[in-house]
């Protein structure tokens, strides 16, 4: 989708809250004066975090008069970045790797949970807006695969039950365990260490 | 100077060319589409790719700089096949609606892919589609499936209009070039987008479904919109004039025209006037020829020649000028004057009413002062080689005047020529940024000069010139911008008044007050009519106008297109444009209608031919002998003395869209007004 | 196989702990300040004996490189980190990330001495979010510590290092995108010439590495060029992260020395392929972008630029990617083939037009929907994006096809022949 959906209802006007701007000041402070366009990607996420998760045109014009740019070079930004959410989404953005790594450690099976606890398919939000399904490239975790990213968390080494479960705990408000949801921690080798063996024990 | 070996030729090209250029300077075609002279490079399309010896990959030629010793093959297979390639991904997702496409027959994808392509698709898959977003204004037209991504008309909006409205959006195979949010765009330059793309994404709204290219005939021609003299390209079929075109003189308009230029012409066919008309008990009837100069006749025969005033329009040709000076004079009358909007500008010493840094020293200059012009609609093509030069960095530009949006940034000094203190005395930083500079300019707008005080004003831009060091062995930063394609040709033919005579405001204060009892208008609609109540006025024009609904004689004349005319630009170049279509119904070529008035008078001028009224412009002066060629004008004293009031600068003009008889009636210029102009208005309340 | 002891990053499971004192520990920022003491053309000459390679892919001598910086002039310079990890297979800059900040951070301001840079930009991509999180704790801890700032370790040196976060676009980490991104516009890659040396970050003189190229500098520094040159194999020397991931019983990332036997180190590291060494269908060795390899060459490969080169794929970035007998390998391939044209920037022709097609072709290919002919075909167009784009990408998406036509045509012609015999059958 490359231009703006007819369908989404735009906010009328946009601006930075005291504490959002806060933060877009220290982001600014990490550019040269005179280059504030530097800014405009961690800013568009500062204003889409503060936007419920999506950036709405609004936005995208208030980030283009901070960085003093013309707002089509942002509208440019926004649509080319896979992260900026350009429509609404739910509450937990759900997004399933399906690339060869985790293709090949079972994420059909890790699709085909998600699409059975949540009810939708990918692309689309649930009716009470707590979940959105997409699926994603590679996030950079292959030797965890198969793995997905709820919002800025990642489970790894999922199977179909673990991420069943995950759902049903997010359903319930509680915070499920991120990162490898069997026994072993970061990416080192699941039958124990093989390198660095001293530090098994420490 | 780099030698590089191309097709086994050696060439030695300037440094920074790249080896894109080196081959068209070898007389080598380098098929491209992303590519384009006045636009960064963007090296996208991949068409240019030629083979460098010891380079692994083909490279692009657009982007790669040429060096010594560079060994080039064009015609290699690896190169061939290179560019079948790229035809054909192109092409896999261009849609084939070649014959309902207007770009067809001057298509450069249809062009390159005979040439370059295959002539066969192995593509089986689905084409892709795109859905135009939104509707860009009354003058660009869009099928966005047929975009190739060349990123022209991107690169057009942020680097040469400024206005920065397209972008890319999305990316991969989804990329789709849109501004986005669905708006119009704004820009007087917009109409180049449409020669921009070499494709049929960006057409012509106007022309749309209007002809085929290949059924045009093309006649060379000069604009008359402005005082710039860009060059275009009428083209008509059977006699009438389809469309507009740029013409490509690096000296004057590169290869831009404003939207005015190009979409005013729809007006050349309306409220045109195509007999001559008698005013009889207040209404103006048709009559024939003679009747119309006998009632001219009876009516100046035995009047004091003081008693005659002429005003020439802003766009008439020198042609009709002269003539009708030397008529004036046959008939005893100083009273004549080209400048119908009061100008101040005199005609004694041409540095002083010209643009003398050219208009291609802008791409020289360092420092640009602007006073009390609206650059961005008194010359669009003007405003946008600023903004080009901006954009290549090393430009400082201020304004006194209206702080305007000029599509690039500018210190705003000032509103009125109280503030020219500032740049004289020395002390201000861009009084020192001037000073600096190796090559300054001013530009001073013609509404500046037509005010009450203009001779003073144009005085005080002298002072900052000289003040400044603006002129110097070599380089000459004076420059006058006129709005009126006429007025540089007017004065240097003196078409101002004589001995005792009176100009425009005399003229008109003198029909008011019964000292002047007949006016002759040669296209003059910008004037206050009313004060010519009282007078008899012979109008001679092409349109219905103000001009005409206040005569009591109407001579139908011929607009720009039907006429082979001289014009003189503001930098005081002598250019002349070609007759492209005929005169409406019983209307002739304006000098001959002077001339023949003459004979009616009694008064009979001694030409015969255009070639005779020609001989007689050199004889009135020299710069006629030189067409196209530009002399650099002596600086002498100019302009008056005294101190300028403090009124604000205004420019005069309201609406770029409509400036005159032609614009003012034209439908695609009422819509850009509609679209472009009263939002504006009404947003910033200054209609009511 | 490489000895604990010349292993350089020491935690790279995080079991020890992110922070400085932990890093500390085990030998991050110890005498620092005599490194740079040391002077620029010190550290660049004990780069170039170390022999390191650049570790993003491309495999670049990253001494060379960083000569290739003006050594003086009065446009600032800049050394970006690309911390875009993002090529199918790929996480070894994750673990540096979040484990191992430290070692990172001291790398860049060793490594932005010796290329005459005062600030780094650190461009991680935008999902790692905990891992940006750790590293911007680093930072605070090392400007904290006076490790970084105006008098960098007490060394008269100003180094200041600043993250920033992606937003999810592959093409990032191509450096000339990467750069784009920096300035704040769409990632798309920049035509060279000029290259980065000359005209980079904000036009001035910049130079792109990658997280593993700079995290191992400090260490290189520390115990000899000669030291890191010696392990490995000439002209592949060193250790290397490498990440194992697909069938393989215990998928994980380790550092190796270079020039480890591919078989070797999966039986060792990652407890063999899933049905056994015998049970292996074909191996990607070096992420996403390099052709795969038969298991005749994967029984004899070993893990470096050279070898790999000689089987017809790459090291690229070490990211091993197992596939056993039962992989529907065309789908595999067809896979990475939704991926690069979902990645494509849309900037160039070839690229642009040709990832989708190429795509849409494998998905025919995956259920057979095509004819024997059609298979040259694909792989003529390959031929087509091939070398012809502005970027790696085309390349990097017409490999793959190519790898799987050279290797497994038959598995191809089989599907089409099969899907073929279907549709007979059902007519």
């Amino acid at each position: 989708m490359s231009g703006v959906s007819q369908t989404v209802e735009q906010p009328e006007s946009f601006v930075f809250t005291d504490e959002t701007m806060a933060k877009a000041k220290e982001v600014l402070a990490k550019y040269p004066e005179d280059r504030k366009e530097s800014a405009v990607m961690p800013l568009l996420d500062l204003a889409q975090r503060q936007h419920n998760g999506w950036l709405p045109i609004a936005a995208m014009d208030y980030v283009a008069g901070i960085c003093e740019m013309a707002p089509i070079k942002v509208y440019e930004v926004a649509s080319f970045y896979t992260m900026y959410n350009r429509t609404p989404v739910g509450e937990n953005h759900v997004q399933i790797c399906t690339n060869i790594s985790c293709w090949l450690k079972g994420s059909d099976k890790i699709v085909d949970a998600a699409k059975e606890v949540l009810g939708v398919g990918f692309g689309q939000t649930t009716e009470d807006n707590k979940f959105t399904l997409s699926e994603v490239e590679c996030l950079g975790a292959c030797v965890n695969a198969p793995m997905m990213q709820i919002n800025d968390d990642f489970y790894e080494d999922l199977d179909s039950s673990s991420t069943k479960a995950i759902f049903e705990a997010l359903k319930k408000g509680e915070q499920p365990k991120t990162g490898p949801q069997g026994d072993r921690v970061g990416c080192q080798p699941a039958g124990g260490l093989t390198s660095l063996k001293e530090q098994a024990n420490a | 100077m780099p030698k590089l070996t191309i097709d086994g030729n050696e060439i030695e090209v300037e440094a920074g060319y790249s080896v894109l250029q080196a081959c068209e300077a070898a007389g080598i075609e380098v098929p491209r589409f992303c590519y384009h002279e006045r636009l960064s490079i963007s090296g996208n399309c991949r068409m240019c790719l030629v083979e460098m010896e010891r380079a692994p990959k083909l490279i692009a030629s657009c982007s790669m700089p040429v060096g010594d010793g560079m060994v080039i093959h064009t015609k290699t297979d690896k190169v061939v096949e290179a560019r079948a390639s790229v035809m054909e991904f192109l092409l896999i997702n261009h849609p084939l609606d070649c014959p309902i496409c207007d770009q067809g027959g001057e298509c450069d994808l249809q062009d390159q892919a005979v040439a370059y392509g295959l002539g066969t698709s192995r593509f089986t898959e689905h084409k892709r589609s795109v859905q135009d977003k939104g509707d860009y204004g009354p003058i660009v037209k869009t099928e966005m499936t047929r975009c190739i991504h060349c990123t022209r008309c991107i690169r057009f909006t942020h680097q040469v209009t400024g206005t920065a409205e397209l972008g890319g959006i999305g990316r991969g195979d989804h990329m789709e070039v849109s501004t986005y949010v669905g708006k119009a765009i704004n820009s007087e330059l917009s109409g180049n987008l449409v020669d921009l793309c070499p494709v049929g994404a960006l057409t012509s709204k106007p022309f749309a479904f209007s002809a085929r290219s290949w059924e045009l005939k093309p006649t060379e021609s000069i604009d008359v919109f402005d005082a710039v003299g860009s060059n275009i390209r009428i083209d008509t079929r059977g006699g009438e004039v389809m469309r507009i075109l740029p013409r490509l003189n690096e000296d004057v308009n590169g290869e831009w025209i404003g939207d005015k230029t190009r979409y005013a012409m729809d007006g050349l066919k309306r409220q045109r006037l195509d007999k001559p008309y008698v005013r009889r008990d207040g209404k103006l009837v048709p009559v024939s020829w003679d009747e119309a100069f006998n009632t001219i006749a009876d009516k100046l025969k035995g009047m004091d020649g003081k008693k005659i005033g002429a005003i020439a329009g802003d766009q008439a040709d020198c042609e009709s000028m002269i003539v009708l000076k030397d008529l004036m004079a046959s008939l005893g009358s100083t009273n004549v004057d080209c400048r119908q909007d009061g100008s101040k500008v005199d005609a004694g010493v041409r540095a002083g009413y010209t643009f003398n840094s050219t208009i291609a020293g802008i791409d020289e200059a360092d420092a640009i002062l602007l006073i009390g012009t609206n650059l961005r609609w008194e010359a669009p093509v003007v405003n946008a080689r600023i903004r080009e030069r901006y954009y290549r960095g090393g430009l400082k530009v201020a304004v006194i005047g209206e702080a305007l949006d000029l599509s690039y940034p500018y210190e705003h000094l000032g509103t009125s020529p109280g503030d020219f203190k500032k740049i004289t005395g020395g002390k201000d930083d861009f009084s020192k940024t001037l000073k600096a500079a190796k090559k300054p300019m001013v530009i001073v707008g013609a509404g500046a000069l037509a005010r009450a005080d203009g001779a003073d004003v144009l005085g005080g831009v002298r002072k900052i010139a000289e003040s400044r060091g603006m002129v110097k062995e070599g380089w000459n930063g004076f420059n006058v911008l006129h709005t009126a394609a006429s007025r540089v040709g007017g004065l240097d033919l003196g078409v101002v008044p004589g001995n005792n005579g009176k100009d425009v405001q005399g003229i008109l204060e003198g029909a008011a007050s019964g000292d002047i009892e007949a006016v002759y208008l040669l296209g003059a609609d910008e004037i206050d009519t009313a004060k010519l109540d009282k007078t008899f006025v012979i109008y001679q024009g092409s349109h219905g106008d103000a001009g005409a609904a206040c005569a009591d004689v109407v001579l139908p004349g011929t607009a720009y297109t039907e006429k082979s005319g001289t014009y003189v630009n503001t930098e005081g170049r002598v250019q002349r444009g070609l007759r492209a279509a005929f005169p409406r119904g019983e209307a002739k070529e304006d000098w001959a209608i002077i001339r023949a008035l003459s004979d009616a008078l009694g008064k009979s001028l001694p030409y015969s031919s255009l070639g005779d009224v020609r001989n007689r412009m050199s004889e009135v002066n020299p710069i006629f002998n030189d067409y196209d060629g530009l002399q650099a004008a002596e600086w002498s004293d100019f302009g008056g003395t005294g101190e300028p009031s403090s009124e604000a600068l205004v420019s005069p003009i309201e609406n770029y869209y409509m400036t005159d008889p032609i614009s003012r009636v034209s439908q695609t210029m009422a819509e850009c007004t509609e679209a472009f102009i009263n939002p504006e208005q009404q947003k910033t309340g200054t209609n009511g | 196989m490489l000895k604990d002891s010349d292993r350089i990053f020491q935690n790279i499971y995080g079991i020890k702990g992110d922070d400085l004192e932990t890093a500390r520990s085990i030998g991050d920022w110890k005498d620092t300040k005599d490194i740079l003491a040391k002077g620029r053309d010190w550290v660049i000459e004990e780069v170039k004996t170390s022999g390191l390679r650049g570790r993003g892919g491309a495999g670049f001598g990253t001494g060379l490189k960083w000569s290739f910086m003006p050594k003086e002039g009065d446009r600032p310079q800049f050394l970006v980190i690309n911390a875009d990890e993002g090529e199918p297979g790929t996480c070894k800059d994750r673990e540096i990330l979040r484990n191992e900040p430290h070692k990172l951070i001291e790398g860049a301001l060793i490594a932005g001495f010796a290329m005459g840079a005062h600030a780094s930009y650190i461009y991680i991509r935008g999902e790692f979010y905990h891992e940006a999180v750790a590293l911007q704790k680093a930072i605070d801890e090392a400007y904290a510590a006076g490790l970084l700032g105006e008098e960098a370790c007490g060394s008269g040196w100003k180094m200041d290092v600043y993250v920033h976060r992606g937003m999810g676009a592959y093409v990032c980490g191509e450096e000339g995108a990467l750069i784009q991104s920096l300035e704040g516009k769409k990632g798309q890659p920049r035509l060279k010439p000029p290259f980065p040396a000359g005209v980079g970050l904000y036009g001035c003189p910049t130079t792109v590495n990658n997280v593993e190229s700079i995290a191992v500098v400090p260490t290189i520094c520390r115990r000899g060029g000669e030291w890191f040159g010696a392990l490995g194999k000439p002209n592949n020397t060193g250790t290397k992260l490498m990440c194992v991931s697909g069938h393989v019983n215990n998928p994980c990332t380790f550092e190796e020395e270079m020039g480890v036997p591919l078989k070797e180190m999966i039986e060792k590291h990652c407890g063999g392929v899933v049905g056994g060494w015998d049970n292996l269908l074909g191996i990607i060795p070096g992420g996403c972008s390099v052709p795969v390899m038969t298991k005749e060459m994967c029984d004899v490969a070993t893990m470096d630029y050279d070898n790999l080169r000689e089987h017809g794929s790459g090291l690229g970035t070490a990211a091993v990617i197992v596939m056993n007998k039962q992989t529907d390998i065309i789908y595999a391939i067809a896979r990475l083939s939704k991926f690069y044209a979902h990645e494509s920037c849309g900037q160039c022709t070839p690229c642009r037009e040709g990832t989708g097609w190429i795509s849409r072709m494998m998905d025919r290919m995956v259920i057979g929907n095509a004819t024997i002919e059609e298979i040259d075909m694909l792989e003529n167009v390959t031929r087509q994006i091939e070398g012809n784009t502005i970027c790696a990408l085309g390349d990097a998406a017409a490999w793959p096809i190519q790898g799987l036509i050279r290797h497994f045509r038959p598995l191809i012609e089989q599907r089409i022949a099969d899907y073929q015999a279907a549709k007979n059958a059902a007519a």
